[in-house]
């Protein structure tokens, strides 16, 4: 497993600890919700970049008013038929105006990259053993799209009305 | 009918080419089967009890005679010589193998058809009246409509994941054909106060073991508006619907645990916030290029009832039965639209040969422009024909055995594969409607009988519609045997009802004595025109109790 972002591996900065006790000090964290709730003066007062994993029964706008203060909100897929954090992260984008990085997590399937992509997220722990090689898979799968979303891919119907997009 | 241009046909074919490569990793082995599954059920490929079964989409039950014949191609090359139509305007071929998949999806591309969303949790294939743009009562035509909702619905990046499947419905007509109360949306042209033509919105329809007619959640609701608002609805759906249990997960459940007024302000709520997003706006010009494609055909200048068919009725009552069962009035002079009957005595509601298949599509290009359409009962219809033409068609079509004067009529019967084929099931299903329709086979009472809907379910996921049917025939398995359990007075058109338990469940072979008796009770107790379900909704359940379970004093006990 590892972080793709723009189809490469890159490396990430952050310590996932959502699932630990501990919340260790100095370096860049991601912290579930309750975590957030519990020590939120303490995590913004030790000014290391900061992240939140949110479960997919967790909608972002529980931390609208601190969205400025985050630098990744990972959104929690628990398995791959749980379709809520697509809904969550055009939400980020759209409503609540996130422009840090919105992160796919969890039970993340290479066929669902595309659709993961156009609701606004921008990075992937994608599984299996070549995270790359399961990007390059996907990337000529689909050249045309019918509806508009987060991305900047013109939809079907824009195209026919002006070719040169 | 729509036609593809470069960016369907290319969506298309990347669809099938990536399926491809999934087919070539599953029988590699790189692939599980658990894995492979999600992936094969996007492209309507399910696993079913003897083989995999792929699932077709007609979209809202618009056929050429082209697409026809690639499906009879289809059927003798990959499956066993036939194809079966379904209530939601699909057809199915129950014996794929897993490798030819993606031919048989590259074959039907050649014709501008898909599998895409035919199954899994997804917005599934946009169903509407048979008879649009040809009825007479029709507000508006619903096909452009279906179109851009398909396309809106095709590879959603927010919608390919919801709780369970999602079921759109359009009906332009005051009659009610397409079942559109019993969808997760149920979509009608409407005219407002003001005469301008927008959508009734209908949602929570559906059946299975929970049944729920829908309710309307927006009275009327502007044409420039529809995207956002299905936006909306799906959104409120996408969050809030469970996910904890598969039963419980449709829309339905949602907005009957929530109550009807506070899914509604849900969905207004969040449909104030994309109302005017220029992501959903659809331009005008898009609008009348999908239009377009379903503008009236060249017809020629005729007269209603020729003299001629006149002669032709008068001359042969076998016709003449033909014609008052099967010919529905044509909105243009000397046209009209012929029904052709799936449901011959004897045969499966809804099969089709690979041979039947090639002659219909010959005469649809003989007497109906060469299109034809899918009904949700299983039955085939050619929208242009010339009155002129009709008993010509008529001896043609008798000659394929699809010219049973039998729709609407008792039956006309709808069925699920049942436990013949589907792995779901509890109890068979065709043979059952086989059976009722040998005993009532050349029943010359049929049109005395008049209007009368029978469904039939295999099981409790209710795909033959027991629930809305007059007459309702669940399969159940009690000891490792099958029964079957009766309900009365369901209907899926305008005045959509669930149907209510008659009693104890019974044996298939007396299901034919019991639909009998149903039927005597009902003609004993009807007024003057009455249709069966008027009569039901009068005189009630219990004066029907007496006639199936009352005659022999044993059963009743029995019964206690």
């Amino acid at each position: 497993m590892g972080l793709i972002r723009d189809g490469r591996l890159v490396p990430d900065p952050f310590t996932d600890v959502s699932a630990l006790e501990e919340l260790p000090a100095g370096v860049a964290l991601i912290v579930s919700f309750e975590q957030w709730q519990a020590h939120r003066d303490a995590l913004l007062a030790g000014g290391q970049p900061l992240g939140l994993r949110l479960n997919s029964d967790q909608p972002p706008q529980l931390v609208a008013t601190d969205l400025e203060r985050l630098a990744v909100i990972a959104l929690d897929f628990p398995r791959f038929r749980d379709g809520r954090a697509y809904t969550h992260a055009r939400m980020l984008r759209e409503r609540l105006g996130f422009t840090g990085e919105v992160r796919a997590v969890g039970d993340v399937l290479q066929e669902q990259l595309h659709f993961m992509q156009r609701c606004g997220f921008d990075t992937f722990e994608v599984q299996g053993p070549d995270p790359e090689q399961a990007w390059r898979t996907i990337a000529g799968d689909h050249t045309v799209w019918y509806q508009a979303a987060n991305d900047a891919r013109p939809r079907a119907l824009d195209r026919r009305t002006s070719p040169d997009q | 009918m729509y036609r593809y241009d470069e960016f369907d046909h290319t969506l298309v074919a990347e669809r099938v080419a990536t399926f491809r490569r999934q087919v070539r990793r599953r029988l590699s082995g790189e692939l599980t089967e658990d894995q492979f599954k999600p992936l094969r059920l996007m492209n309507g490929l399910y696993l079913q009890l003897h083989a995999y079964m792929l699932r077709v989409n007609i979209p809202y039950g618009c056929l050429s005679s082209r697409q026809l014949r690639k499906l009879a191609f289809i059927a003798r090359r990959y499956d066993r010589d036939f194809g079966h139509f379904t209530t939601r305007q699909n057809i199915q071929f129950n014996w794929i193998k897993l490798d030819e998949t993606p031919d048989v999806l590259a074959a039907l591309a050649e014709v501008e058809m898909n599998a895409m969303q035919s199954s899994g949790n997804c917005i599934r294939n946009i169903t509407a009246d048979q008879f649009a743009g040809r009825a007479r009562n029709e507000i508006e035509d619903p096909r452009p409509w279906c179109e851009l909702i398909r396309q809106w619905s095709i590879l959603h990046p927010e919608f390919s994941y919801l709780p369970r499947k999602f079921k759109i419905a359009v009906s332009g007509s005051s009659n009610d054909r397409a079942a559109v109360k019993l969808h997760d949306i149920g979509l009608y042209l409407r005219r407002n106060a003001d005469g301008v033509v927008g959508f009734e919105v209908i949602v929570g329809g559906g059946q299975g073991r929970l049944p729920y007619v829908g309710h309307t959640i927006r009275e009327w609701l502007a044409k420039e508006d529809l995207l956002s608002y299905l936006e909306a609805v799906l959104r409120i759906y996408n969050l809030g619907g469970r996910r904890d249990n598969p039963q419980k997960a449709r829309i339905k459940v949602q907005l009957n645990a929530l109550g009807p007024d506070e899914f509604r302000r849900l969905v207004d709520e969040e449909w104030a916030a994309i109302r005017n997003s220029t992501l959903l706006a659809v331009p005008r010009a898009e609008i009348e290029r999908i239009t377009s494609y379903f503008a009236d055909p060249a017809w020629e200048t005729l007269v209603d009832s020729p003299a001629t068919l006149a002669d032709q009725r008068s001359a042969d009552p076998a016709f003449d039965a033909w014609y008052r069962a099967n010919v529905v009035p044509h909105r243009a002079p000397g046209y009209a639209i012929v029904n052709l009957s799936l449901k011959a005595p004897g045969i499966a509601p809804g099969d089709l040969t690979a041979d039947q298949m090639d002659k219909v599509a010959d005469l649809a290009d003989r007497f109906s422009l060469g299109e034809l359409r899918v009904s949700h009962r299983q039955n085939l219809v050619f929208p242009d024909v010339r009155q002129v033409d009709l008993a010509l068609l008529w001896q043609e079509l008798q000659s394929l055995s699809l010219a049973t004067p039998n729709i609407g009529r008792l039956t006309d019967i709808i069925a699920c594969p049942g436990l013949d084929f589907c792995s779901l099931a509890n109890a068979r299903a065709i043979p059952v409607a086989q059976d009722i329709g040998r005993h009532f086979a050349g029943s010359a009472s049929l049109e005395d009988i008049g209007e009368l809907s029978i469904n039939i379910s295999g099981c409790m996921n209710a795909c033959g519609h027991h629930h809305v049917g007059n007459i309702g025939i669940l399969g159940v398995e009690k000891n490792g045997q099958e029964f079957y359990q009766l309900t009365l007075g369901g209907s899926s058109g305008e005045d959509a009802s669930l149907g209510d338990r008659l009693g104890r469940s019974i044996s298939a072979a007396e299901v034919p004595i019991a639909i009998e008796a149903i039927v005597t009770q009902y003609k004993t107790l009807r007024e003057a025109d009455e249709r069966f379900l008027d009569t039901y909704r009068r005189v009630g359940i219990d004066s029907f109790k007496d006639s199936v379970y009352g005659e022999r004093p044993e059963r009743r006990r029995a019964a206690a």
